[in-house]
């Protein structure tokens, strides 16, 4: 009875912009300061402020919206959102209501099958940060992320599952990232998003009556809020039960959803244009401008990865969720020679590194020109990929270049038939019996053979030179 | 002898001669204060200490002779933040909060060598046509100490008439400088919306809050406007225009100014002795060759109805900071943050400004908007197609400032529509952003002053100067009380 309903979810996403001043005065938007170092009369909302609009939010929220697809207005409105809360310290919030900056636009999803509908984009301030000491009994503000560009992004109820959901974040997320406007962290805040899901009989238009989930800060808490949610509101579903409206809150260490407000205390945000500022108009250079400035957007890059090198569509996607990654892996794919395994190296090696060390690539210490070097000494036959590994190791540890740690450790892997016929003529000496077994028919023994020069070589043997060589010397042997 | 009799220009011409010096009339306007305020209660803060060290600081060091205030004092409605000073807005909601910055009026000011030397009262946050709705008492209109001076800038307008202010800044958002400046005979102007930086004035409706100069003549007007008008980066309404001297534009020599008058918002009704002034003044004018031709403002008539629903639905959000959070009144006991903030502005904010704020906050409801606050700023939009319509026809309206002389004290605090209505031909002119003028056209046998109002195009300052310039010297009131 469970498939009876499909979910229909939309997203609220918050993300902080990386300009270097505040969406209304001139202070820092940084981070990590003392609390309420880095305000002013304005951001303070003391008597007499007057906000002025952030030229370089603008020009990063119309860029949003140029590689979202959307139209953006030539003239939108600021307005106010009015709420008493501490943690606001005009008691409005200034955003855009009926007229936002951006509308209509999408992002795809799936390998680009499937559109997921952006239905507005718009610029807002973000609110202060409450403290509450349970032992003073008393709350405090801390107003250094007051007045923070903010870009809102809600999304048409286009999505169908939790793991859509967290699919659509993660592109969204790069498409941020790759346009350097948000840093979209979701564990410090910088980039956070707010759910709305509701239930309907699958196939038919109605909806059911939805409910918003706040406080979801990973991919992993968005899928889990909505997988408990969804299965909640099936469950009432099922009972003949109505869901009703409310506000959650997702509890990540409980896993569970706690009601934050129902439908009666609903807000009257009594919305009306921000006197205080001009209708905030867009000029066709502006637009021109973030248009010349948009990068080569993930899903664009990605096709062109299958195309150029050759890799498969999935290895594609994982490499250009980052533009850091992205841009590695380009380098090392170019100078390697070797497209295919630059990308088994980079998902493999390279990601488990970083994981592993929770590091990103500007701190990793083999640079892309450095791992081209490594995979073209497996080219070269220099070393076995065994071998590579441990240099790649070896890399990570000390900064050093490839050659330099080869050459180092005589790593170069042994070719010259003359070296190997020394080694395999030992190795068969020492094997009588084995040796014997062969000759008399038992081939599979030849891996166990090659096993055995290679643990005589300390892993430098050619692997198919050896394996060349031991039939011909075994053959020989046979004639004796 | 009193400097402090004589008007501010007169004054910096005399000190820059080298007559007197700014101590000389530090001394006199201290002396005159001491002497007058306790009658009128002009002044919420004076700042004695402040005046006679920068003056005698001034006057020995010379600095003051290439300034355009020449170290002379001007005085501030307690509105404008001043650095270091309280700003209270004649609310107790303000209580200990002191001003970490200046108002960008007050940077300009400074920078021409003014002396900042007191905050005057006013109605709380500017919400009022009196000055009786201020937690520090009401003041008294020098020419007759039962009258209100008019407000919401009476403090400032009451100073400047009792000669205890050589100038001041008032603010107007419905007629706060203009109707104060007229009960009190002196000159009082608003400029056009976005000719003067709003930063630093505590917003009572930002849409049409405007601060301007209150003076004993046009001249003193036109010499403190010239010091605070122009653009500025921190108020995004404010407006990039070519700034001329206002005072050199009063000598200027002109084609015949032609004056409109809009009957239909006369019509609205006015006290008999305010209608024969005016009249006088129009006979005055005529003789004078400048034609006066008829006007029409039909849509005026919804001006206080479509003001007061734009400016208490502003006034409700621009006042919600003052909460008891981070500065301010805080009340004394509370269980919870709900109750923190209501009680604290329960006790902080006076009758009138509750009022407003519920007012506005009914008209911004949901399902209330577009009956209300939506249709207001359509009638908006038409009250400023009459006005450019007008215009066609002429350079100037005239209209009395107020339908009134000054009332007398607590005569319409029990009726707030009732004082509405002496807003009724100031109004208009907010609601279009136009800049306006109140200079003195007559006094009631009653001893009680009269003014009229010449209202211009945008951005025409200039043009309202010079005819108030005329019309001063044709009608040959200069002045103010001496109580």
């Amino acid at each position: 009875m469970t498939s009876e309903y499909e979910p229909v979810i939309g997203l609220e996403i918050h993300a902080q912009l990386l300009t270097r001043s505040k969406m209304f005065c001139a202070c820092p938007a940084s981070y990590g300061a003392a609390p309420n170092t880095l305000v002013c009369p304005v951001c303070l909302g003391l008597p007499g402020a007057l906000p002025v609009a952030n030229e370089t939010a603008v020009e990063f929220a119309v860029t949003m919206g140029l590689a979202t697809d959307c139209t953006i207005a030539r003239r939108s409105v600021f307005a106010r959102k009015n709420y008493f809360y501490p943690d606001c310290p005009k008691n409005y919030q200034i955003t855009q209501y009926d007229a936002p900056l951006c509308t209509g636009g999408h992002i795809r999803i799936d390998g680009n099958d499937k559109k997921i509908r952006i239905k507005r984009i718009h610029l807002e301030e973000d609110a202060g940060k409450l403290v509450h000491s349970d032992e003073e009994n008393s709350s405090y503000v801390d107003m250094n992320r007051v007045g923070i560009p903010l870009i809102e992004i809600v999304t048409e109820p286009d999505l169908r599952s939790p793991a859509e959901a967290s699919l659509f974040m993660q592109k969204l997320r790069a498409i941020l990232r790759y346009l350097e406007i948000c840093d979209g962290n979701m564990e410090e805040g910088s980039l956070r998003c707010d759910v709305n899901v509701s239930l309907r009989k699958t196939g038919t238009g109605k909806h059911g009556v939805n409910t918003e989930i706040k406080n979801l800060n990973s991919f992993k808490a968005i899928e889990q809020a909505l997988d408990y949610e969804v299965e909640r509101q099936k469950a009432l579903l099922g009972q003949g039960l109505a869901v009703s409206h409310a506000t959650l809150l997702w509890d990540d260490a409980a896993g569970e959803c706690r009601v934050m407000r129902s439908k009666e205390e609903a807000h009257d945000y009594r919305y009306f244009p921000e006197p205080d500022l001009r209708v905030l108009e867009v000029s066709d250079t502006l637009i021109e401008r973030a248009r010349a400035s948009l990068p080569e957007l993930p899903a664009a890059k990605e096709k062109r990865f299958v195309g150029d090198f050759g890799i498969p569509a999935y290895d594609a996607q994982l490499l250009t969720a980052t533009k850091e990654i992205s841009d590695y892996y380009e380098i090392v794919a170019r100078e390697s020679g070797n497209p295919k395994a630059a990308s088994n190296w980079v998902m493999g090696e390279v990601l488990r590194e970083l994981n592993e060390r929770k590091i990103e690539i500007p701190m990793f210490e083999i640079t892309p020109e450095r791992l081209a070097r490594l995979i073209r000494e497996v080219e070269k036959g220099t070393i076995n990929i065994p071998t590579a590994k441990s240099v790649f190791k070896e890399m990570a540890k000390t900064g050093h270049d490839p050659e330099v740690i080869i050459a180092g450790k005589g790593l170069e892997q042994i070719g010259d038939e003359a070296e190997l016929d020394e080694i395999i003529g030992k190795v068969l000496d020492n094997h009588p019996s084995e040796v014997a077994m062969y000759l008399a028919g038992k081939v599979t023994l030849l891996k166990f053979l090659v096993g055995q020069v290679m643990k005589a070589s300390k892993g430098k043997a050619h692997p198919q030179k050896t394996t060349d060589r031991l039939k011909t010397l075994l053959e020989e042997r046979r004639d004796d | 002898m009193g400097l402090n009799q004589f008007g501010l220009s007169e004054l910096v011409a005399m000190v820059k001669k080298g007559e007197v010096s700014p101590l000389d009339v530090a001394n006199d306007l201290f002396s005159a204060v001491d002497a007058v305020e306790p009658k009128i209660r002009a002044y919420i803060e004076f700042y004695a200490e402040d005046l006679l060290d920068e003056a005698k600081r001034l006057t020995n060091s010379g600095e003051y002779k290439s300034t355009r205030f020449a170290g002379l004092p001007i005085v501030l409605k307690d509105n404008i933040t001043v650095k270091g000073k309280r700003t209270t807005c004649g609310s107790r909601i303000l209580a200990g909060y002191v001003s970490p910055y200046d108002a960008t009026v007050v940077g300009h000011l400074k920078r021409d060598g003014a002396i900042i030397a007191g905050k005057t009262n006013l109605d709380e946050f500017g919400m009022g046509s009196s000055t009786e709705n201020s937690a520090f008492g009401a003041t008294r209109n020098p020419w007759n100490l039962d009258c209100v001076p008019g407000g919401s800038s009476g403090g400032s307008a009451a100073a400047v008439a009792a000669q205890t202010a050589l100038a001041a800044l008032g603010s107007d958002t419905g007629g706060s400088i203009r109707q104060p400046a007229g009960f009190c005979g002196v000159v009082g102007m608003k400029p056009t919306y976005g000719r003067v930086s709003r930063y630093g004035l505590v917003a009572f409706a930002s849409s049409l809050d405007q601060i301007g100069p209150i003076t004993r003549s046009v001249r003193d007007c036109a010499l403190v406007l010239s010091s605070i008008c122009g653009r500025d980066p921190r108020d995004a309404t404010s407006l990039q225009s070519p700034l001329p001297e206002f005072e050199g534009a009063l000598e200027k020599r002109r084609e015949k100014l032609t004056i409109g008058v809009p009957w239909d918002l006369l019509d609205l009704g006015m006290d008999p002795l305010v209608e024969a002034n005016f009249k006088t003044v129009i006979d005055a004018l005529e003789r004078c060759n400048v034609s006066v031709v008829d006007a029409t403002l039909p849509n005026s008539k919804h001006a206080i109805a479509c003001y007061y629903t734009i400016a208490n639905a502003e006034a409700s959000s621009n006042l919600a900071r003052y909460d008891g959070v981070r500065y301010g009144h805080r009340t004394g006991t509370y269980d919870d943050l709900f109750t923190m903030y209501t009680r604290t502005r329960d006790e902080g904010f006076g009758e009138e400004v509750k009022r407003r704020i519920l007012l506005g906050t009914y008209v911004l409801s949901a399902g209330y908007y577009d009956a209300y606050y939506a249709k207001a700023q359509r009638v908006r939009s038409l009250v400023i197609a009459d006005f450019n319509a007008s215009f066609d026809r002429c350079d100037l309206i005239m209209v009395p400032t107020s339908p009134s002389p000054a009332f007398r004290l607590g005569e319409k605090t029990d009726d707030p529509l009732l004082m509405y209505l002496s807003d009724v031909f100031t109004i208009p002119v907010n609601l279009a952003g136009l800049p306006a003028i109140s200079i003195p056209s007559g006094v009631t046998d009653q001893r009680l002053p009269m003014g009229v109002q010449l209202i211009g195009r945008p951005l025409d300052e200039e043009t309202v100067l010079r005819g108030a310039a005329d019309l001063e010297k044709m009608i040959g009131f200069h002045g103010g009380a001496v109580v």
